[in-house]
Parts: structure tokens; sequence; C-alpha cells
């Protein structure tokens, strides 16, 4: 296997984005990684592009074809890649295996969701979980992750207000990044008094309704010289998927997600590192429970203990020495959540944290060991992606 | 969607499941592989008594288009007697539920395709306190 | 052939709703409509029930009274004249959740408030001919009245079970004869594709309900040598609280023989629901050698008259599942708006 390296970045903003189409977002995505990492279009090999829905959200399937023609990259081969709200990370995994296969060279991973062009959005997230046995019966996509929440309460103690504290990081982050969805600060009371959705969780637990667009330029180390600069490389040094059962109710046990636990054990061991050495992370808080459970699973507390490490310690904030930053973008909560898009996202910020992009200046995580790492959750954790990124090839 | 309904009809009228009969494992819904024993494995169908457990749950607010009428409702994962757990609707109101409750299913219309349309029944669960 | 009741059971939903609350929204005195129908409030299916579930809760209850093999049930009929769909059965639906699919037959049937019992009649057919083991037998209802209308006062959603079997040793109760009178006489109807009934309001008492119910209260006690005091116990259709008693009255009943059977004045009309559930009241508190009149009334109209005697497994079997006064004392009042929300009365 080759090593495989990330050479350029570029997203959307991520948000109500009224005046702009499903293929207008992927293409200045696209276009954005593409300048960014100093290639033209023509030395792609490949396109890989995470999408959870297009089907539902915009009565658009085969949108291989649409990205390809609308980025004036025909005949390069083009391929949508899904597992719901994890379909982008699956892209870039997709990219990254084709690269260090030796079947391709240069690889754009990219990842795209246009959800406010239905009036109603709830419908279609619910097709990430069970239809027949969870959606059919009236559970709502954020009541399976209340229902994660309360058993959490229920078995470790977890209180409203240590689980609140996440969104109010969230978007103290979120307001130091320009394309974040909400830039907004926000209270412990403000999270904890908004309306309800699913109880416990109120609006203020949930990530948004989002549309946006990011996309990756994946590449051969080697060859990866060739068009940046040693200084905007950033390695793969791991790209590891696990799965789990569709359904929350199959579940042993319901505060933990197996298949991030081992994705990311895998991970480690393919990175060679322990959760210690990782300065930054961005984690897939689609809702603030979400945020706490991956935490433990990811290695970065006990079982049981996140409620104290985010809550009354607060140490996932970036000016935090001793532990790792999270979600410096503003996570899933603030910067947004643009299902498909959100994989490559979480990837991208690492990108960008990881060289001391100028993007990320005004929320800049303390990069000690040089490492950074994403896990992307699709559905209740039917599916987990976690990569592994560092600013040193071995 | 009617077929849909239909082929699930056995399941969700009368929690029938499947159990494994090389491991005694339990299964609803049904499956046709034992995610222990695959191939190994061997499964009949088998009647869950319908008596179970709150093992979380939450009151909804934002339902679904299908669930309007009846918001704020409370959903809930029931662990049944027999060890599978499932998710479904409790009927009972959104003040009384708490983890441990104890529970039995109730046949109940859970929605319909429209006026027009073919009307979905299946279980729901009541509290056994009161 | 001795032939009966091998198990029975009830269900009554656990909304109510007030007269008090009713009159309020029609500018009405509460007190002369609760007098004068002797209706103090009724019940109301919640927005997840219908004919269907209520006769699937009521089959369950009545199985584990009788406790046999639900595919010994030969046939099931299920009364009502609010069944889920114009055209498609409830009875399929109700045979595949209690479990007696596919040998059995089935089907709907409607004669307004009688349907119940017309049911249990067509079991006791095929049970004494031998054509089926047991017959299930089920009237249940989530009638509707008009708003504003004199019927949203009384009309109620509640439905009970009968099974029907000639093995003497599971008899909880032997129907010793039954008896039917019916005319055409249209004081109540709703046409196809129309929410709700209309009725032709005093005419439905006289020459309709009152000549019904007495016509067949009497022939069958003709029929059968036996008055008023030969009965421990009778039971009535009951659109209202007034017409039971008037009529029981004009029989020769007297309180303590028709108390148990009359439930009316805290449930409301359950139409094909009203006898079924009255009965299963009086064999709740029943015990061996009681004997009953039962009558039901349909409007359009007839009326079916049972001579009813318990025997001593109603001891054994009562406990086995909830009561049917159990169920009425389990209640939660709702307001008209949730009333209205939850009977489709406002359109979302
Ligand atoms: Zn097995």
């Amino acid at each position: 296997m080759r090593d495989v390296a990330i050479i350029g970045y570029g997203q959307t903003k991520f948000g109500e984005l009224w005046e702009s189409s499903f293929r207008d977002i992927i293409v200045e995505a696209g276009v954005k990684a593409i300048v960014d990492a100093n290639i033209d279009g023509e030395d792609l090999d490949a396109m890989y592009v995470g999408n959870m829905s297009g089907g539902l959200f915009v009565g658009q399937e085969h949108i291989s074809s649409l990205i390809a023609d609308y980025a004036g990259l025909n005949p390069i081969p083009c391929t949508r890649v899904e597992a719901a709200c994890a379909s982008g990370s699956l892209a870039l995994r997709s990219a990254y295996l084709s690269v260090a296969s030796g079947h391709h060279d240069v690889v754009l991973a990219g990842g795209v969701e246009k959800m406010t062009d239905v009036a109603d959005a709830t419908a279609a997230i619910a097709t990430a979980a069970d239809q027949e046995w969870e959606s059919f019966f009236g559970a709502t996509f954020p009541s399976l992750y209340a229902m994660m929440a309360r058993r959490y309460m229920h078995e470790y103690g977890l209180t409203i207000e240590q689980l609140s504290t996440w969104s109010v990081i969230a978007h103290d982050n979120g307001s130091k990044n320009p394309y974040a969805q909400f830039r907004f600060k926000t209270t412990l009371e403000q999270v904890m008094n908004a309306s309800p959705v699913a109880e416990p969780l109120t609006l203020m637990h949930c990530s948004p309704v989002s549309d946006g667009a990011a996309a990756l330029i994946v590449c051969d180390a080697d060859k990866a010289q060739e068009f940046a600069p040693k200084d905007d490389i950033i390695y793969i040094r791991a790209s590891t998927q696990a799965s789990d059962t569709i359904s929350l109710h199959s579940r042993e046990s319901m505060t933990t997600l197996n298949a991030a636990r081992g994705a990311s054990k895998k991970a480690y061991k393919l990175a060679g590192i322990s959760p210690d050495s990782v300065d930054v992370a961005e984690v897939h808080d689609c809702f603030a429970i979400n945020g706490l459970i991956l935490l433990e699973d990811l290695g970065f507390c006990k079982k049981g203990e996140a409620g104290k490490v985010v809550g009354d310690e607060e140490k996932i904030r970036i000016d935090y020495d001793e532990f790792v930053t999270v979600n410096p973008s503003g996570g899933l909560k603030a910067a947004g959540h643009a299902l498909g898009a959100t994989g490559i996202r979480q990837v991208g910020e690492l990108y960008w944290q990881l060289k001391g992009d100028k993007n990320c200046k005004d929320r800049q995580a303390n990069i000690k060991n040089g490492y950074g790492i994403s896990a992307n959750v699709g559905g209740t954790g039917g599916t987990v992606c976690v990569h592994i990124l560092s600013n040193e090839r071995k | 969607m009617v077929v849909r309904t239909w082929r699930h009809i056995n399941e969700r009228y009368c929690l029938i499941g499947t159990r494994c009969k090389t491991c005694g494992r339990v299964y609803f819904p049904s499956r046709n592989v034992c995610p222990y024993c695959r191939r190994k494995g061997k499964l009949e169908e088998y009647k869950l008594n319908g008596k179970g457990k709150v093992y979380t749950y939450s009151v909804i607010h934002a339902p679904p288009k299908d669930f309007e009428k009846i918001a704020p409702y409370v959903i809930a994962i029931v662990e049944l007697e027999e060890g599978p757990k499932i998710t479904a609707q409790l009927d009972c109101d959104i003040d009384e539920v708490y983890i441990g409750m104890p529970v039995e299913a109730v046949f109940r219309r859970i929605k319909e395709d429209g006026e027009d349309g073919i009307i979905d029944y299946g279980y729901k669960f009541k509290s056994l306190e009161n | 052939m001795k032939l009966g009741i091998v198990g029975y059971g009830s269900y009554i939903p656990k909304y109510r709703i007030k007269v008090e609350e009713i009159a309020r929204v029609w500018g009405k005195d509460p007190q002369s409509i609760k007098k004068g129908l002797i209706v103090n409030e009724k019940s109301v299916p919640a927005p997840d029930e219908d004919t269907a579930t209520i006769a699937v809760e009521a089959g369950r209850y009545a199985l584990k009274r009788a406790n046999i093999n639900p595919k010994d049930i030969g046939a099931l009929y299920v009364g009502s004249e609010s069944h889920p769909y114009a055209v498609k059965p409830t009875s399929s639906i109700v045979a595949e959740a209690l479990g007696i699919t596919p040998d059995l037959t089935a089907a709907d049937l409607e004669f307004a408030c009688k349907a119940g019992t017309a049911g249990i009649q067509m079991c006791m057919g095929l049970v004494g001919s031998g054509m089926v083991k047991y017959g299930m037998a089920i009237g249940a209802d989530t009638a509707q009245g008009a708003p504003g209308d004199a019927l949203e006062y009384t009309a109620a959603a509640g439905g009970a079970c009968y099974i029907i079997g000639n093995i003497k040793r599971e008899l909880i109760a032997e129907i010793n004869d039954t008896y039917s009178f019916t005319t055409d006489t249209p004081d109540f109807w709703r046409r196809e594709g129309k929410p709700y009934p209309k009725h032709g309001g005093r005419f439905t008492g006289e020459p309709a309900f009152f000549r019904h119910v007495i016509n067949a209260a009497k022939n069958l006690m003709e029929k059968m040598g036996t008055e008023a005091k030969d009965y421990d116990y009778c039971v009535f259709h009951q659109p209202n609280g007034k017409f039971y008693i008037k009529a029981a009255k004009s029989l020769g009943f007297n309180e303590e023989q028709y108390k148990y059977g009359l439930l009316t004045p805290y449930l409301g009309n359950t139409y094909s629901g009203a006898v079924p559930l009255g009965l299963s009241n009086v064999l709740d508190n029943g015990k061996e050698g009681d004997r009953i009149l039962a009558v039901s009334y349909g409007s359009g109209s007839g009326s079916d008259a049972f001579d009813i005697t318990v025997t001593s497994r109603i001891e054994e079997v009562v406990n086995k599942a909830p009561k049917t006064m159990d169920l009425l004392n389990k209640k939660k009042y709702i307001d008209y708006s949730i009333y209205l929300k939850y009977r489709g009365g406002i359109k979302i």
C-alpha cells in the first residue's frame, strides 16, 4: 500500500443557501479544492462523492454523472458513495483506498447535501434509521439520540447541564469559523430552555438542517511533492470503518457506539499512536450526546466520564492545553450538518488545523504531536468511519 | 406501501419473531441469519408474549407528519421478557414513563396512508402499573 | 344440546368527555340534558383507536378467559356501524391479530346497534350445527354524532367479545334460547359517504326502540314460560339511561335486576358494543345459577333477546382479564377541543 496525502481542500459555507442549487454547491467546493491543491482538473484520475439522499432532498439520483458534467470534468470517473451521514468520510475512504492501492494517483473526495429545497427534511433524515422497525412506529431521528441520552443519564448520572455545555462550547468555536452556519454564541440557559425536540434534547442540542459541500484532493504521497509545498501536505495515516446494527434497539448497549470503538481502535493501531497523541479531533455531534459518547469511544476519557470532562471542566475547549481540542470548527452543532458533506468537512478542518491554515487562525488548536482524528457517524452508529491525519508521513 | 404493510402483518400484529435453535437467542424483528451462529444457526418462528420493561424513552415534540395529531407522544425502547429490545410508542401520559416501567403490548393504529389509503396497525405498549 | 359462552372480554378507551363540556360549546343547559338522557359523560377513542383495535383488545381478553387455542375458532363476526373501512373487512384484521387465521370464516356485520348480538346468534347457529368448534362474536363501535346534535352527548366508543362453544365443562354461561323481532322502521340511518347519522327525533322512541325491545323481551319470556321475577339480571340496549330504565320498568324489572347492565350514564352509548358491554358487567358480577335476560336494539329496526344462565365456571375465569368496571373507572377527561382533534373534527 502506498502512503496517501491530502494536498488541497475547499468548502462552501454551510447553512441555508437559498440562492444555490445542489450542483452549484458541489461544483463550488470542488473547484476551490482543485485550486487550493494547485492542480488542474485534468490531473484527477477519479472522483468519489458522498451524498446521503439526493433522491429525497432534490429528487435527483445519478448525481455522479451530474457532478462530473457540471464540473466540466467528463470523462473522469465519478462515483457516489452513501452511508447516511457518514457518506462523506466513506467517499474519502474510497478515494484513499484507490490511491493507496496504486490504481489512482490524484483523486477528489467530495461530499454534498442540499437539504433546504424540501419544506420538511424530517422524513428524509429519518431514512438513516430503520424504516420498518423504528421510523414506522413514530421514532424520529432526534428521538433515537434522545433515547441514547436518556439511557446515558440513567447509567452514568449525566446532568442536563453537563450535556448542554457541549452546545455552548460548540457555538463559541463556531463563532470563530467564517464557514459555520451559526456564528452566534449561546448560554447554558438558552440551550436548556430552547424548545424541546425529543426530551431530554432541545433544539439547541441538535445540529441544524444545512446545505453545504466540501472537497479534498487526495494524492499519492510521493507525487504530492510535485504539486504542493511541504507545509501544505498532510498525510492520511489511517482510514477505517466499522458497521453495527441499523436499529438502535438491536444493540446491547445504547451508551456506546461499537462501530466507533472498533474503527478508532483499528485506526490508532494503523497510525501507530494512542489517543494521548491526538491534538485535535472532529467528532460527529449531530446531537450533543453523540459528542460525549464519541469522546469515550475514541479513548479520550473513560466510559461515563465525558459529562465531567465536557460539562464541569470544559477540557475540550481550544484553549485547554492538557486535553485534545474537540470540534474547533464548531462541529455539526454550530458549523452545520450537510449530511453527505460533513465527513469531508471534518477532515478538511483537521487539514487546516494541522497545517496551521489561515482559515482557522481564530480557532487554531495547539498542535504538539501533529495528529488529528475525525469520527463520522452514519445513522445512530450503524456505520462509523474514522480518519487519522498527521503532518508527518511516518 | 400496501405490500410492505402486508408483509409484516404477522410481526406487527402478533409479535412473531424468530428464535435460533442453535444458540437460543430470540430475535425481533425476525432474521433469516443468526448473527452469532450464522450458517450454523437454525431459525424458527417464535411468538413473544408482549411483556417487558422500558429500557429508554423520549417524548417527541417535533413529530413527523404521520404523527402530528398525537404529539407530544412517548417513544420507547422496550426490553421484552424473552430478551429482544424493540422500538414502539407507549400509550401513557408523558410524565408517567420511567426507565424500568413494566409494560405490555397493545394493538393500535400506527398510521394511515392518507384519508383514502391503507391503515397500518401494530403494537404499542401500555403501562402495567395502573 | 347446550351451548353458550366460553369466554368474554370487554374494552373501553380511557378518554372521557363530560356532558357539561359538550353543552358549554353549544350553549345548552347541561343539567337538563343529564337529567333528560341520564348520561353524565361518555368514552372517546384515542386517535390511535378504532373499531378494529377495540375488537382486538376485547378479543384478547376473551381468549384469556376462554383459555382455548385461537386456531379452534372457526367463525369470527365483528358487528359495528363504524368499521374503519367502508370496503375491507375489520374481521380479517381482528382474526389476524388474535392468531385465528387462516382456517376460519369471517365477516363484518352491520345492523346499527345490534350487529354484535346478531353475531352471537350466527355463532350459536354454526356451533349448534357442528359446523365450527367455537365462534367469536364482537360488538364494537367508535360512534359519532354530528357536532351539536343530541347524539353528540352519548355517541361513545367501546366493545365486547363473546366466544361461543358447546363443550359443557367450558361454558361460563349457557344460552338457553334466543329470539329476534325485526321490522323496517327507519328511525336512524347514515347514507353512504356521509360522516354522521341522521335520526327521526322522537320517532326513535315508541315505534322504534320501545316497540322492538319490549316485543323481543316479551316474546322470548313467553317462549321460555318466564316472567321478569324469574331473572336475576337484565340488560337492554341503552342509547341513553332514560330509555333503558323505562324499558326495564315497563317489563316489570326493578333496579336490583337492571343496575349492572346499565353502563350508559358513565360510558355513553357504545352502539354495537352496548348490550355486549352491559352483559359483560353482569357476568363480572354473576354467580352460578344467575339467570339473565339480554335484549339488544338496532335501529332500522330489530331486537335480539337472549335467555342466559350463569355456570359455576364464572368464578374461575372472571379475574383472568380486566373487569368492565375496572376499564370504565380508568379514565382521563378531555376538553372539547381535544375531543374535536381526536375525532377528526380538525383537518390537518
Ligand atoms: Zn444462533
